[in-house]
């Protein structure tokens, strides 16, 4: 499997607003906490916006508007990120570059 | 199957910036629960709803009128609904929910308004400027049309002397007390939930007569930290409050806050909840507009749930 890295991707996201998951270390508190049972969701997709994978975040973008926003993986983030605003940031950037909105 | 995630995302963010408001309601309906109670416009406390509550009836046909189209052909012009829709308000061609459905949409914020009362609290309203604070399109990432939003409530609360926003909603009280200070630099009103301040203020208590299993709101108990304001109150009132698996900080989600996109995820994730409250008793309380309607509709007549308003004023009017 090939995947197309954008080195100013995690750039272009942060114009959308505050991304701070460079301090998550993939411990997995937040999917086995999470309601939904999302496995991709937050940790991946935090990953894949630090690594630049731009098409694995948009294949993604249904598990990003999805998320409940209820701040039960932050509550037990031992990291302490700030979960639920980077998947507002990443809905943001969808938004524009994927819906079309200008936001 | 759900709708195209853009076309939605698309009629919300229009609503909001055309029209103030993702679903607008008629002025009438915004405004329902202030008569008879003799407030007056604005002043230095206001009572601000938000219409998130007054919203609940409006929302059902939407979430309802989304899973038919989405299962039918027709939801495939979606886009074209879209386009439509900045020009004419199409949610509007859902027509008005049923007037019991609209006056019981009343009962909480008219609950409230008594227990404050009752509480010696002072305040006005807004009426019709009591508008609905962008809560579901800042979560769902539409920051510019919630910035604009932002202003126009910060005008009218500020047109209208407000010094102190009581919010009855969890998602009103987040957006007016922790988010739109990041939009606007000069927001200068206080805002508290109606739960802390009746708790500072509650000074009586009496012995245990009921259980009641609390259902925390998501937004309340972690993202403003008011946990033991309900319980304390619930408590004074003579409830004992049974807490069911995952609650205070830990609370599960209702599953309300996808239910615009995604109305059968909304479901299941209402469905995983009630069961965890069913565990622990028979008759639940909320203290939230999208949870209360949520879990009632996923629980059917196996659990009943009462705002937590409407539970203490009942309470309220035993004792007295």
């Amino acid at each position: 499997m090939t995947a197309l890295v954008s080195p100013l991707f995690a750039e272009r996201v942060r114009e959308a607003g505050a991304f701070d998951a460079e301090a998550c270390m993939n411990c997995g508190v937040c999917t086995a906490t999470c309601p939904l049972g999302l496995d991709v969701l937050p940790r991946r997709v935090f990953r894949y916006v630090m690594l630049g994978l731009e098409d694995r975040v948009h294949d993604e973008s249904e598990t990003v508007f999805s998320c409940l926003l209820c701040r039960l993986c932050e509550e037990s983030c031992p990291a302490g990120v700030h979960i639920a605003e980077n998947v507002r940031t990443l809905r943001h950037h969808l938004n524009r570059s994927e819906h079309g909105l200008v936001v | 199957m759900a709708l195209a995630t853009g076309d939605v995302l698309g009629i919300l963010s229009d609503n909001l910036r055309l029209r103030g408001s993702v679903l607008p309601l008629p002025a009438r309906d915004v405004t329902r629960w202030t008569e008879g109670l003799d407030l007056e416009r604005g002043g230095r406390t206001v009572l601000y709803t938000g219409q998130m509550y007054q919203l609940m009836p409006y929302i059902e046909r939407l979430v309802a009128a989304e899973q038919r189209l989405g299962n039918s052909p027709l939801g495939r012009l979606s886009g074209l609904g879209r386009r439509a829709n900045r020009i004419v308000n199409v949610s509007s061609f859902l027509g008005r929910p049923p007037r019991h459905e609209r006056e019981e949409a009343c009962r909480v914020p008219r609950a409230v308004a008594t227990l404050l009362r009752e509480a010696g609290v002072s305040f006005g309203s807004l009426f019709e400027d009591d508008l609905y604070s962008g809560a579901l399109a800042y979560d769902l990432g539409l920051d510019a049309v919630v910035a604009a939003q932002a202003r126009r409530v910060h005008e009218r609360l500020r047109g209208n002397g407000v010094k102190l926003a009581i919010t009855i909603d969890p998602h009103t009280t987040h957006m007016l007390h922790t988010v739109y200070p990041h939009f606007l630099p000069d927001w200068d009103v206080a805002v508290r939930s109606y739960l802390e301040i009746l708790a500072e203020r509650n000074g009586h208590s009496v012995a245990a007569h009921g259980e009641v299993v609390l259902h925390d709101s998501c937004v309340l108990a972690r993202a403003e930290d008011v946990v033991e304001e309900p319980r304390l109150l619930l408590a004074s009132a003579g409830f004992s409050v049974l807490e069911p698996e995952q609650s205070g900080r830990s609370t599960w989600c209702c599953g309300g806050p996808v239910e615009a996109l995604y109305p059968e995820k909304a479901r299941a994730q209402a469905e995983r909840r009630v069961e965890q409250l069913r565990a622990a008793g028979s008759e639940c309380v909320t203290m939230c507009p999208l949870c209360l309607v949520n879990l009632s509709k996923a629980a059917g007549d196996t659990l009943v749930f009462r705002d937590i308003s409407e539970v203490l004023l009942e309470a309220s009017r035993l004792r007295n």
